[in-house]
């Protein structure tokens, strides 16, 4: 068994040599931590528990042998294709930041992860996402050669929300591995949101991102992931945070055919407050795993998680939700529900809390649903004059809206809208 | 209008209409009483298009129209409503938008265009008036969290937005206060005129007071067992069931 998995590693390893080298910016230690780990695990397979409903291993063997793709330069007028109206709009182009097309604000250090002084780096790369974790941060650590890196100063409050368009545009198959670091420092307010569109050709990715949230730092993270059907991906986001601050992030996921999200959040420090929202339509033989993690370390943290799916045709929808909480972190609230709507009898929905609390003064819940629409609600509304077909889009909006109501972008969330609109069709 | 023949409904193998014979004509206002568990929701959604229902036997025409041929969206286009004994809450979908979603759909079943912004607000207001549901209620999702009174006026106001052609009623008046029951009935009376046709199901000869039926049948065992004028309800106020049970339990040995 483990054989056939190294060997799939080491093939891809040698293509991803060939392709991108070694990450320049990454401490050489934390290289040999990963490629050891690689080495001891190889790429999981759906017997590992935590990839059990995603066997990136089959995929990566199946799809991504060989890795003879082609960048393909991005036309210029990305501004008129991809622009957000009163935002900071950034783009990246196959994970690599152009800098001269984005808009950066002030009391910000918005670049490409490879011209980040090794100072600001330091602190904080590989601090929150181990190198020898999971097979996929060890990747991304061995090989990511682009990524983005965003620092909001202290104190700074970036009024307007800061967009990142995430174009892919390749030939054949493709494999990336992208590291991204947002720090928001001490005070800081910052709504970012990542908007993943269709690629072109077949791509892998790996995208990374640690984020630092200082003291009383506000962030509203989303990320909208609507790639396309001949895209595959692991998304990894590792955030840590300090003193009283307050994160929120929110996963759209409407297309790709394997799309795997591990969000991990540890809360460091006492009275911060995080909110992780998912809201996912899956379809065809689309697989679609979010796996989160909740570490409360230290008293009076507050989280609170709310993931929403619609599984369709004969897509596989999984949710996996750990909570820790520790031994020290008393006065602990932490909730998770997941609710989930069958939309055809072959999709299949696996919703799994995963609670462990080692502290006595918490309070704590979860909550899993999955069912058909509701036939009473179906009912109710066809009574009155209103379509099968539209009655159905009516209740899956409502469903949706819990989700996309706690966006707090504007745009952002119109541009869901629009997007779940689209998707049903 | 509705004209129906010998109706016979089953539900999991359990027979629950046995038979149901009903004329109603525009203009007319129909009484419907009975015992619980008698029928008289099971004939409502029958009616209405649930499809949980197997019908076995008979036939409904409704205003010349094979009814039970119809898909439960065009029997409301084609003008009936159901007032629900126990309305649906649907969270996240708006009333003011659930009733313009149903009041276009309506419209261009009907080849009509769709209703403006203003005057959809213009007849939400006027109808909000007329059965004095509170205007926050409309903003909220349809039927989530309201009182029990609330849903039943609820129920009314989205029938005189939809002003069908006939309206079956619900046991519209439980759970209402004595206010509520007046307000609710004199909507229903408004609403009334010589071309559209209300048939109210109710436990209570209290609410005919207010909307006087021109004839009462009795429900009994999925069968209509008695019919008479308003003075019927009357006399089941007085002796209760007990007799019509009793003649009737008699005559099926
Ligand atoms: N899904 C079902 N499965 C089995 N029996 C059912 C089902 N739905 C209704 N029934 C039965 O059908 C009979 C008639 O019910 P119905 O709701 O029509 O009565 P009703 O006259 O409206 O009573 P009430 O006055 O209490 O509202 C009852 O005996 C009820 O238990
Ligand atoms: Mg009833």
């Amino acid at each position: 068994m483990l054989a056939e998995k190294l060997s799939v590693t080491h093939q891809l390893s040698e293509e991803l040599s060939k392709i991108s080298g070694k990450a320049s910016f990454m401490p050489s230690s934390e290289i040999g931590k990963a490629l050891q780990y690689l080495e001891e695990h190889g790429i999981p397979n759906n017997k590992q528990e935590e990839y059990k409903y995603c066997n990136t291993e089959a995929i990566i063997r199946k799809e991504f042998k060989s890795l003879n793709g082609k960048e393909i330069p991005a036309s210029k007028d990305l501004k008129n294709r991809y622009y957000v109206g009163g935002a900071y709009n950034l783009y990246l182009v196959n994970g690599r930041f152009l800098e001269q097309q984005s808009e950066i604000p002030a009391k910000t250090m918005i670049t490409s992860i490879e011209e980040v002084p090794g100072a600001e780096l330091q602190k904080h790369l590989s601090a929150y996402a181990k190198s020898d974790g999971d097979a996929f941060a060890a990747l991304n650590t061995a090989y990511a050669d682009r990524g983005l890196f965003i620092k909001i100063e202290a104190g700074a409050l970036i009024e307007k929300a800061i967009i990142v368009h995430h174009v892919y545009t390749t030939k054949d198959s493709f494999f990336f591995n992208a590291r991204n670091l947002f720090v928001i420092e001490k005070n800081a307010q910052v709504r970012i949101t990542e908007a993943f569109y269709p690629a072109t050709g077949k791509n892998f990715l790996n995208n990374l991102t640690e984020v630092f949230t200082g003291e009383h730092a506000q962030v509203n993270h989303c990320q909208v992931q609507n790639a396309g059907n001949s895209f595959y991906g692991v998304d990894t986001l590792a955030v840590s945070q300090n003193r009283c601050s307050n994160y929120s992030h929110s996963v759209f996921t409407f297309s790709g055919a394997l799309v795997r999200n591990n969000v991990a959040v540890a809360l460091n420090e006492e009275f911060s407050e995080c909110h992780l929202n998912g809201l996912t339509l899956s379809k065809n033989q689309q697989v679609v795993d979010h796996h989160t993690l909740v570490d409360h370390q230290k008293p009076n943290c507050q989280s609170n998680e709310l993931y929403k799916g619609v599984a369709d045709g004969r897509s596989m929808l999984t949710f996996n939700g750990q909570i820790f909480v520790e031994k020290d972190a008393q006065k602990t609230n932490a909730y998770q529900s997941s609710k989930n709507i069958l939309l055809s009898d072959d999709a299949t929905v696996n919703a799994k809390p995963e609670l462990e609390i080692y502290a006595n003064d918490v309070k704590c819940s979860h909550g899993t649903s999955t069912g058909k629409v509701d036939e009473n609600a179906l009912f109710y509304l066809k009574a009155r004059g209103i379509g099968e077909e539209s009655a159905r889009k009516l209740l899956l909006h409502a469903f949706a809206h819990e989700v996309i109501g706690k966006v707090a972008d504007h745009d952002t969330a119109a541009f869901v809208e629009i997007l779940f609109e689209n998707s049903l069709n | 209008m509705l004209s129906v023949k010998n109706l016979q409904a089953e539900i999991n193998g359990k027979k629950i209409l046995n038979g149901i014979n009903l004329e109603v004509k525009a203009g007319e206002v129909h009484a419907i009483m009975g015992p619980n568990g008698s029928g008289k929701s099971t004939l409502s959604a029958v009616l209405a298009g649930r499809e949980d229902y197997d019908v076995t036997g008979g036939e409904v025409l409704f205003n010349g129209k094979d009814l039970l041929e119809l898909a439960p969206e065009d029997r409301a286009r084609e003008g009936l409503f159901l007032a629900f004994q126990y309305p649906v809450e649907i969270p996240g979908v708006s009333n003011v938008n659930f009733l313009r979603t149903a009041l276009n759909e309506i419209r261009t079943y009907r080849g009509q265009p769709a209703i403006e912004a203003k005057e959809f607000l213009a007849l939400i207001k006027e109808k909000q008036q007329l059965v004095e549901l509170d205007a926050k209620l409309t903003g909220r999702s349809v039927n989530e969290g309201f009182s029990g009174g609330e849903k039943k006026r609820n129920e009314i106001f989205q029938m005189a937005v939809l002003n069908p052609k006939l309206a079956i009623l619900d046991e519209t008046d439980s759970g209402l206060d004595i206010d509520a029951l007046r307000i609710v009935a004199n909507g229903v009376n408004k609403l009334k005129s010589k071309d559209n046709a209300t048939i109210v199901i109710t436990h209570y000869q209290r609410l005919l007071d207010y909307i006087v039926p021109d004839f009462v049948h009795i429900l009994y065992k999925g069968k209509i067992v008695r019919s008479g004028g308003k003075e019927l309800a009357f006399e089941l106020e007085e002796k209760g069931y007990d007799e019509i049970k009793k003649k009737y339990d008699i005559a099926e040995v």
